[in-house]
């Protein structure tokens, strides 16, 4: 990829002794660890080596119910403290996660494959900053536009991906536990250990027992946690088939849901954009996180009088793209999550290929263990091809084009998700139209990616509802 | 050798007028500042050790164009100057030699003499620097100086003030002036004080007007404003010139000048340049560092690296 | 009184904006709270309920696109003419619902006051759900809210005016479109509401009215993948398992039915939120100069 010049920079490691991984976890109930009840256990690896950092306990229905009761019994003096109480604990958790933030940033970069300049400079600044934002309102919710006394829910159960294990657990827990419920919340199979140091945090800060309950485990671990009759609020991030489940789970019953699914996110580009910032906001739209993100702009829809100039400069920046150790301070692209996922990409750019859609990759040495993909795009796309259609989840861009502001508009919004969108163009009344007609729920313009725990963030369509983060993300625990 | 941009090339239409030099300037994609701080300070980022920070020092110190530009200036101060160009590092005969001496036209004989042999260029700053007000008879007079004393390199400013109300053709004009006083003798280096530009937008624009008209070099500053070069402005000018040389073959050098201090610094300058124009700018004829102090620091971190103990300024001399 | 005979009136369904028999033939007796009969109504099919889909979709762009003036000025204009017409709804209300004329008339008054009350909320709803958020960074950044899309109204089936009033009005109030299932024991009133939308500048096709059994029309309306909510304020336990069930398949909102002992008490906010997304719209700042200000 990045070519063999004189100035090649060597590599540079962050060390992997600021985080010590035990060789195994238990599950975290009522402020222990325990063993599940059926003592199975499953294993959690590196994704860019297949090394096995750790045997994880699998929490089965006998577990939901033990963390579910525990939670339950936390509620009651929980949701009863002082809001100014409440803030204090969760100022604590965001303190201890900013001293313990190189640690954290190593090990999420291990469990999940992603560059350490991305946990480092994204993930863990924003779950500090998001328990930071939400502790201060835990005394103000009075305030908040939810009526005179808002209350709590209760339980609330939490089903979290793999894609930023910690920072998704920090969207749940921190407006949970400001509003006063108590959670048990089930990190994904592939990337459970910070959920699991996340714990010990809770321990340093001396969070009451049974406040906070971890559950690694399966598909299966996390049905059970949604259906549990016990359950009052359920929030999940994943997948949209997962997210229909769960709706048809929670169906006619009193608990409260908000979905966080997925997305194909179009970037438009018209033909007065800032270039330069533009390419960089196309490469940071799809292959942030290696393009394993809900809100990624996977599909560039670029006006036709630029497409020649556009690509060009797009392939000339994809062919500086650093692609290798996670835990190089240098990577750009690290590895995929796992070979599941890998399996789905390829299986996409397969599909792609095979209906004519035209793929192209800068040089790109992959390493020899591990699970990796080279960033990708394809040229000659069609609104009716599979990969403009589908979430594909990796680095992997669609290129359609478009002519007028309105097929812009009416190509991005052929979808049946809502979640993200980017508009390019330094005319201001044109961003303003367009991000108008949108049906996304986050609109960046000239820019992309960006987070930030004041701002709400959440999907239109089969994108998903409700919204994490900001005010509006206090509205999903509490009973109004 | 210099490719010198005054050959005939696809953009030469551009000029032909005033209108069509205005509509080609204002054609330009614009620039979104956040956009190009971010991506400026995220190659800030890079984490450079070892083999590559010992390449990336000595390459930094082949670009230096060791400045004096001040009143006070004396021979004996110019002399000390070219001595130090040429020796940085007196205990260590591996040390490279910095690219230039950058002094005022009165200076130029006695700096080319202090390096002379060395292959030590001088530059001279030219054209009524740093503010430029001058008529232009008195700038090219001024550039003529400097060329008969042996200069190299002229280093001139553009009319700010000409630039800010628009007329564009009147500061092409002006470098196109210069470009024939410079003739084959000496490359030309075109200041744009990007401080008193302002605007990312504006910036872009100076550099494609700089470069149409002849520019060898595009320079950010004088170093006598407040804000100098930065990583955006220079990481800017280097897309202009990577998309320069992209549309017409002709290849442009660019020099971040004020304002770069520490090799830390310097070397965030070298990842913007090998990301962003491309190894074919690692190399002090096409990339140049106006500085004074940045070299020592750069000596400091070169003994550093070379003994394993950090050096202190009392191990390097002092200009 | 003279022995005139009445004219008795065809009651139809609202659909675009115009007044069609059910695609079916089919209509159904609707009697008063004694069992007298009233009249025939339409029976909706599930064509009709498609049509009215598609029909709320055509709808939604320009009445979502309106400004909020607009759309406030329009539902005032609904509140004017049911006043013009309150004689009317007031029998028919008391008819419908078994209530005595003094009973019936206060149902009538507090929905026309229902609907001065949205029609004040239309430009005041983005400025108490939205506004700026304070990022840590060099971004404008500002949440608004819009309207979610279609959405299906089971409206309540004991009170069939006023019930109504208040779960349709807060749905058009911010933009979205209404396909309305009405009471299925009293769908007069809904029905001869329709014909005060129709004359009150409100577009064909943002309120669409279909009257027959609500679990019949329900399950196509909760299952179309074109409608984005569905409020089931008018089903009972096992249908509002079922239809939100099925409302799973495009992920709709689903409002779920509540006790309302009390129609006539100040609704609150609740009901306009219900059908609301939250748009966040980002952009760079940055400074005025590349680098600040020189001198």
């Amino acid at each position: 990829m990045a070519s063999a010049s004189a100035f090649e920079y060597a590599p540079a490691p962050e060390s992997r002794s600021v985080v010590d991984i035990a060789p195994s976890y238990g599950l975290f109930i009522d402020g222990e660890f325990v063993e599940a009840a059926d003592g199975k256990v499953f294993k959690t690896v590196s994704p860019s080596t297949e090394e096995v950092l750790s045997e994880i306990a699998q929490a089965g229905e006998a577990d939901v119910d033990r963390a579910v009761a525990a939670a339950r019994r936390a509620f009651e003096k929980w949701s009863a403290l002082p809001g100014s109480e409440r803030a204090k604990y969760l100022f604590r958790i965001a303190r201890i996660i900013q001293e313990r933030s190189r640690e954290l940033a190593v090990l999420e970069t291990l469990d999940n494959g992603k560059p350490i300049k991305e946990t480092r400079d994204a993930d863990l600044p924003l779950v500090a900053a998001h328990f930071f934002y939400y502790a201060g309102w835990a005394d103000k919710l009075e305030h908040a536009g939810f009526g005179v006394s808002p209350k709590p829910l209760g339980v609330a159960g939490q089903v979290i991906p793999w894609n930023f294990p910690l920072l998704m657990l920090a969207w749940k827990i921190a407006p949970a536990l400001a509003t006063g419920n108590t959670v048990v919340l089930k990190p994904a199979e592939t990337t459970p250990l910070s959920a699991l140091f996340f714990a010990d945090v809770c321990r340093q800060a001396g969070l009451p027992k049974g406040v906070v309950n971890i559950l690694p485990g399966y598909g299966d671990t996390g049905a059970a946690l949604v259906a549990h009759p016990d359950v009052n609020k359920v929030a999940f991030t994943g997948s949209t088939a997962v997210g229909k489940e769960i709706a048809r789970t929670v169906a006619g019953s009193r608990k409260k849901l908000t979905l966080e699914l997925g997305g194909k996110g179009a970037n438009i580009v018209f033909d007065d954009a800032p270039i330069d910032q533009a390419v960089e906001g196309i490469v940071n739209g799809i292959f942030f996180n290696q393009g394993q993100v809900c809100c990624a702009g996977s599909r560039l829809l670029v006006q036709e009088s630029i497409q020649d100039e556009l690509l060009d400069s797009l392939k000339r920046r994809l062919s500086t793209l650093r692609l290798g150790d996670p835990l190089d301070k240098n990577t750009d692209i690290g590895a995929i999550n796992s070979a599941e996922q890998l399996a789905r990409i390829t299986s996409l750019v397969d599909k792609g290929a095979a209906e004519g859609a035209e793929p192209w990759s800068p040089e790109c040495e992959l390493p020899s263990a591990g699970y990796w993909f080279a960033p990708t795009l394809f040229t000659n796309v069609t609104q009716a091809h599979t990969i403009a259609r589908d979430e594909i989840f990796g680095p992997v861009l669609s290129v359609l084009t478009f002519r007028t502001p309105d097929e812009a508009v009416a190509k991005a919004n052929n979808t049946q998700y809502g979640l993200s969108a980017g508009i390019w163009t330094e005319k201001g009344s044109r961003i303003l139209a367009v991000a108008n007609k949108l049906r996304a729920g986050v609109v960046w313009s000239n820019t992309f990616n960006k987070f930030d725990p004041t701002s709400p963030f959440g999907g239109y369509k089969e994108s998903g509802f409700g919204r994490e983060g900001g005010r509006h993300g206090l509205e999903a625990y509490l009973d109004v | 050798m210099p490719t010198t941009a005054s050959a005939a090339h696809p953009l030469t239409d551009v000029t032909a007028s005033d209108s069509t030099l205005r509509r080609f300037l204002h054609g330009l994609p614009g620039v979104d500042a956040v956009g190009l701080e971010a991506r400026a300070a995220s190659l800030g980022t890079r984490s450079i050790k070892t083999t590559a920070k010992a390449y990336a020092i000595d390459l930094a110190i082949s670009m230096v164009d060791l400045t004096t530009l001040e009143g006070a200036d004396t021979p004996g101060k110019v002399r000390a100057l070219g001595a130090k160009a040429v020796r940085p590092d007196p205990t260590d005969r591996t040390t490279p030699a910095t690219a230039a001496v950058c002094v005022y036209p009165d200076m130029v004989a006695v700096a080319k003499e202090a390096v002379a042999g060395s292959g030590v260029k001088v530059a001279s700053v030219a054209t009524a620097f740093p503010a430029g007000r001058a008529a232009l008879p008195v700038k090219l007079a001024d550039v003529r100086d400097a060329v008969a004393a042996g200069a190299d390199e002229v280093d001139m400013v553009i009319d700010r003030g000409a630039f800010l109300a628009g007329h564009y053709m009147k500061v092409y004009d002006e470098i196109v002036a210069v470009r024939e006083v410079c003739g084959t003798d000496a490359r030309l280096k075109v200041i744009f004080e990007t401080g008193e530009l302002s605007t990312y937008d504006n910036i872009r624009r100076a550099s494609w007007l700089g470069m149409l008209a002849g520019a060898d070099f595009i320079k950010t500053s004088t170093g006598k404003v407040a804000v100098n070069a930065t990583p955006a402005n220079t990481l800017l000018m280097l897309e202009a010139v990577r998309d320069f040389r992209a549309q017409t073959g002709v290849q442009v050098g660019v020099k971040p000048a004020g304002g770069i201090r520490t090799s830390k610094d310097a070397i965030k300058f070298l990842v913007l340049v090998n990301e962003t124009a491309g190894e074919d700018w690692l190399d002090n004829h096409w990339f140049r560092f106006g500085a004074s102090s940045l070299l020592n620091d750069l000596l400091m971190q070169r003994q550093k690296l070379a003994t394993g103990r950090y050096s202190g300024p009392d191990y390097v001399t002092v200009d | 009184m003279s022995d005139r005979l009445n004219v008795l009136k065809t009651y139809k369904l609202y659909v675009g904006g115009k007044f069609p028999r059910s695609e079916s033939g089919r209509v159904y007796e609707v009697t008063d709270a004694k069992g007298k009969w009233l009249a025939n109504a339409p029976q909706s099919s599930r064509k009709d309920a498609r049509d009215a889909v598609v029909a709320a979709r055509k709808a939604f762009g320009g009445w979502a696109g309106a400004t909020a003036y607009n759309r406030g000025q329009v539902l005032y204009r609904v509140a004017e003419m049911l006043e013009g017409r309150r004689a009317q709804f007031v029998h028919e209300v008391a008819d419908a619902e078994g209530l005595s004329k003094s009973k019936a008339a206060e149902q009538v008054d507090a929905a026309v006051d229902r609907w001065v009350w949205y029609a004040g909320w239309t430009d005041k709803i983005a400025q108490v759900v939205g506004g700026g958020n304070p990022v840590a960074g060099p971004y404008f950044n500002l949440s608004s809210p819009e309207p979610t899309g279609v959405v299906a109204v089971l409206a309540p089936q004991e009170s069939s005016f006023l019930g109504l009033v208040s779960v349709l009005a807060p749905v058009i109030a911010t933009g979205n479109t209404a396909v309305v299932v009405a009471s299925e024991k009293a769908p007069l009133p809904a029905l001869s509401l329709a014909e005060v939308l129709a004359t009150s500048d409100v577009p064909g096709g943002v309120v669409n009215v279909l009257s027959g059994r609500t679990a019949e029309i329900a399950a196509p309306l909760a299952s179309h993948q074109d409608v984005n909510a569905i409020d089931l304020a008018g089903a009972d336990e096992v249908l509002a398992k079922e239809l939100e069930i099925a409302a799973a398949d495009n992920l709709k909102r689903v409002l779920r039915p509540q006790p309302v002992d009390d129609w006539t008490a100040t609704p609150g906010i609740d009901r306009l939120t219900a059908f609301l997304e939250t748009k966040t719209v980002w952009h760079p700042t940055g400074s005025l100069g590349a680098g600040g200000s020189s001198y």
